[in-house]
């Protein structure tokens, strides 16, 4: 941290958010720290910490409703929030530059990528097209893109998730930036194209020297990247510090839990126990109801037979018209009480399988078996019982849960529709849920938009658990929560799972995750299965090759790793 | 940032911000609102009464606002006025709806051929002009008021199916509705407590926009001597009856076409305060 040659100085920055009624709150209080060329400055933290909010300041920007209240911020000697809206409207695009999370929301569809990445430079008048041509191109073979001649012809739909990010690098680097922000830039992305994302921004840095702001949630992608990393926590500094120093020994406590709540991979031990005579009888003092515990010692009779839940044979999907296959021959079994984990990146058709056994989508071929009886194909033509005994859990609590509902009605209505439970009855299941569910009494009559991110995956998955079923389908419950939110919500699901011997269908791209939870690991990739068995079998060598690959792709949490996975090395400033 | 109250009335939340333009709108609303329902016991004589002799009798202490050309008192008159215009368009509007929303929930549930083959009906309907609709409908089947209610709701569902199912098509994609599927959940259900409660802002916007569309339609039809037929009188027939009274001097007119207007601008003004609201009151992003 050398103050002379610092391309950006922030001093004391405050933002406050001011409410309807005129009255400021501060969001972000008391913010500095400074980066030189070259170098990249994490901001990192919980969602709601303040990190979009302090990058989108060092821009001298701040949301509708919010306002810099106070402090600096130094552009090269030159205070950006001293300048007037058009003076900091020219700095905006050529000193600074944005990379935002979705690229694919931010480029616009109608024009081909070639012309939105010189947009700027062109139409300032910085450069003709002729040179932001050329330039453009030198920043595609920079930034390891195929084809950096012709790439910029195409349309963004045309390109893959990784490359349209790497291409909105491109855009933002176009006009030599002093001052690069990325909020959350490969959040969206694969674990396997994140890798060459990462390796591509991170060398474009160094090269171009400038100074980098990354935004994210993810500490071992900060590490990674990061030179010095910045924890934020409720809009105030936790710690600054050079990133070896934070892995060697973090100074504050809040640092020390967001690093213990990263998932590390434990291969290959796998810490789960059959549900065995002694763990029922433990769980019989968890839950005193007869019913439960009736269920509990069948649960327990029939894993000794290993019985067979759930079958799939030969399962085929499609959508449209049999033109995108997303499914193909899948074979899958579930036993009572077990837990498969199934594992891909986008597009691997994990979802997919997961709405086709919940009967939400039809499948072209094959058949469904579940307690030895073939399955109707869709939800309409199931009966009332076999819904009951599938639920599946969506991925984005706030949005699959009807926002003019009440928590009562939310977790009332499947009791009442698939038990009959109405009145007091119904309200005394609906308190022993939220308490399953860790949540307290006093939420039944909130509104979903009253509860936090957190709170309300924990309703989502209560809602499946007040049908009492066999099955959950688990899709994706974790991927849109922070760090240490998805491993609380983790640690209940293992919780549970040992306890009412429920079996579950993990759906995730996060391997690590879903290791911690999984019996059986099915790794998925373009619609087939590639690879199925006990999780501790797929996580010990020898591996499949893409499992491999899927292992190696998950980053570390030391620094280094980047460099390792692809050979680069790079010469520090 | 998501702000934990244990218990919050969108209703209260809605009062207490309540602006001085749409207090005043508000007001005027509740005034002639009452008005019209306590149309007799508040006007000072029968409607149909003739007092006098003389066309456009002056204003004067015994007659308010002055008499008509039958010499029957224009306060009395318009209070009368007041009431069938807003009571008929009141029912038009409601019925507008019922049939409307549900039509256009249904659609956007079922989709499929039903959707195409109800759009593509409802699509002709709109293509033709309403006063047109309204003319053929009631000149064949004469002038009464189920006819001119059963025409008029007609004409206004079409308009309301197009909202309602570009409403409910938005929420049935939603994860919740999905949710409810899987869990086995009927039409009924999901048109009820799914869709319902969650498009019921935008069509309340919507119901007053119909509202003052219908009060203008109807006293467009009054007008043309289609609505209701003398000697009672909406509105629209009150601005026709008295209309040569202008070249006596006479404000007998103004006060009808007066009423219609502070109704539809006052009506106007607080749903836009509404919408403002709504907008407001959506959750917002930290």
């Amino acid at each position: 941290m050398n103050s002379n040659n610092d391309i950006l100085q922030v001093q004391n920055l405050c933002v406050d958010a001011i409410d309807r009624h005129g009255k400021t709150m501060p969001i972000v209080c008391n913010i500095s720290f400074s980066i030189a060329p070259g170098q990249i400055t994490s901001l990192i933290g919980e969602s709601g910490s303040g990190k979009t909010t302090v990058s989108l300041a060092t821009m001298g920007y701040s949301r509708p409703n919010c306002k810099i209240s106070k402090g600096k911020v130094i552009l090269q000697d030159e205070d950006l929030l001293n300048l007037d809206s058009s003076q900091i409207q020219q700095k905006r695009g050529s000193d600074i530059a944005y990379i935002a999370q979705s690229a694919a929301a931010a480029f616009n569809r109608a024009l081909t990528i070639g012309a939105q990445v010189t947009e700027v430079a062109v139409l300032r008048g910085l450069m003709t097209r002729q040179q932001a041509d050329l330039r453009a191109v030198s920043l595609y073979n920079q930034l390891g893109l195929p084809n950096p001649e012709t790439i910029g012809r195409l349309y963004p739909h045309q390109v893959s998730g990784g490359q349209l990010q790497r291409l909105m690098a491109a855009m933002a680097m176009m006009c030599h930036p002093k001052l690069l922000i990325m909020d959350e830039p490969t959040t969206a992305l694969d674990v396997t194209t994140q890798i060459e994302v990462l390796q591509a921004f991170k060398r474009l840095i160094r090269e171009q020297k400038v100074a980098a702001i990354y935004v994210s949630h993810d500490l071992a992608v900060v590490v990674q990247m990061a030179d010095d990393i910045l924890v934020l926590k409720d809009g105030r500094m936790v710690e600054l510090q050079s990133t070896q120093n934070i892995l060697d020994n973090p100074c504050q406590e809040y640092t020390r839990m967001l690093m213990d709540a990263v998932p590390q991979l434990q291969l290959p031990h796998i810490s789960h126990q059959p549900l065995t005579a002694a763990a029922a009888a433990a769980a019989d003092k968890l839950t005193p109801d007869p019913v439960e515990k009736c269920r509990l010692e069948n649960t327990v009779r029939k894993e000794a037979n290993s019985d067979v839940l759930l079958t799939l044979s030969n399962v085929t999907a499609a959508y449209g018209s049999n033109t995108s296959t997303v499914l193909k021959d899948i074979s899958l079994k579930v036993n009572l009480g077990e837990t498969i984990g199934i594992i891909g990146e986008s597009g691997s058709g994990k979802t997919t399988l997961g709405r086709v056994i919940s009967g939400l989508m039809v499948p072209s071929n094959g058949q469904i078996e579940f307690q030895g009886r073939v399955l109707n194909n869709t939800c309409k033509q199931r009966s009332r019982e076999d819904l009951r005994q599938i639920q599946f859990v969506f991925q984005m609590a706030e949005t699959a849960l009807n926002p003019r509902h009440r928590i009562r009605q939310i977790l009332g209505r499947p009791l009442e529709f698939y038990l009959g439970m109405t009145g007091r009855a119904a309200e005394e299941r609906i308190v022993e849920l939220l308490d399953l569910v860790e949540l307290s009494a006093e939420f039944i009559d909130r509104f979903p938009r009253e509860l936090s991110g957190g709170q309300l995956q924990r309703i989502n998955f209560a809602r499946a658990l007040a049908a009492e079923p066999k099955l959950i389908i688990c899709d994706e419950i974790t991927s849109a929560l922070d760090t240490l939110v998805s491993k609380a919500i983790i640690e209940l699901l293992i919780n549970l799972k040992n306890r009412l011997g429920i079996a579950y269908v993990f759906i995730s791209h996060d391997l690590s995750t879903v290791a911690k939870l999984a019996d059986s690991l099915a790794v998925m990739r373009h619609g087939e299965i590639v690879e199925f068995n006990k999780t501790g079998n797929v996580l010990t060598p020898p591996h499949h090759e893409y499992t491999e690959l899927l292992l190696d792709s998950i980053p570390k949490l030391r620094t280094g790793w980047l460099e390792e996975v692809s050979g680069l090395v790079y010469n520090p400033v | 940032m998501r702000n934990i109250q244990s218990k919050s009335s969108p209703f209260r939340d809605l009062l207490q911000n309540l602006t001085p333009t749409a207090i005043i709108c508000l007001s005027i609303l509740i005034i002639l609102i009452v008005l019209a329902i306590a149309a007799p016991w508040v006007s000072p004589y029968q409607p149909t009464e003739i007092l006098t002799d003389e066309s456009y009798h002056l204003m004067s202490d015994s007659m308010l606002l002055g008499g008509d050309y039958l010499g029957r008192d224009i306060a009395s008159r318009l209070i009368y006025g007041l009431q069938i215009t807003l009571g008929v368009t009141f029912v038009v509007t409601v019925l507008a709806f019922f049939t409307g929303c549900l039509l256009g929930f249904l659609a956007a549930v079922l989709g499929g051929i039903f959707d195409t083959l109800l759009s593509r009906v409802i699509d002709a309907l709109i293509a033709l002009p309403a006063i047109m609709i309204a003319l053929i409908v009631i000149a064949s089947l004469g002038s009464s008021l189920p006819v001119l209610i059963v025409t008029l709701a007609l004409i206004d569902s079409t308009r309301v199916f197009r909202i309602a199912r570009a409403l409910a098509m938005n929420i049935v994609a939603s994860d919740y509705v999905e949710a409810a599927r899987v869990r086995g959940e009927g039409l009924k259900w999901i048109i009820w407590h799914e869709i319902l409660p969650n498009a019921l802002g935008p069509l309340a916007a919507e119901f007053g926009i119909r509202f003052t569309y219908t009060i203008l339609f109807m006293s467009a039809l009054g007008f043309l001597g289609l609505g209701m037929q003398p000697p009672h009188a909406d509105l629209g027939l009150l601005i026709r009856e008295n209309m040569q009274g202008l070249l006596f001097g006479s404000y007998a007119p103004l006060y009808p076409a007066l009423a219609i207007s502070l109704i539809t601008i006052t009506i106007n003004i607080f749903i836009d305060w509404y919408l403002q609201q709504l907008d407001s009151a959506l959750p917002s992003e930290f």
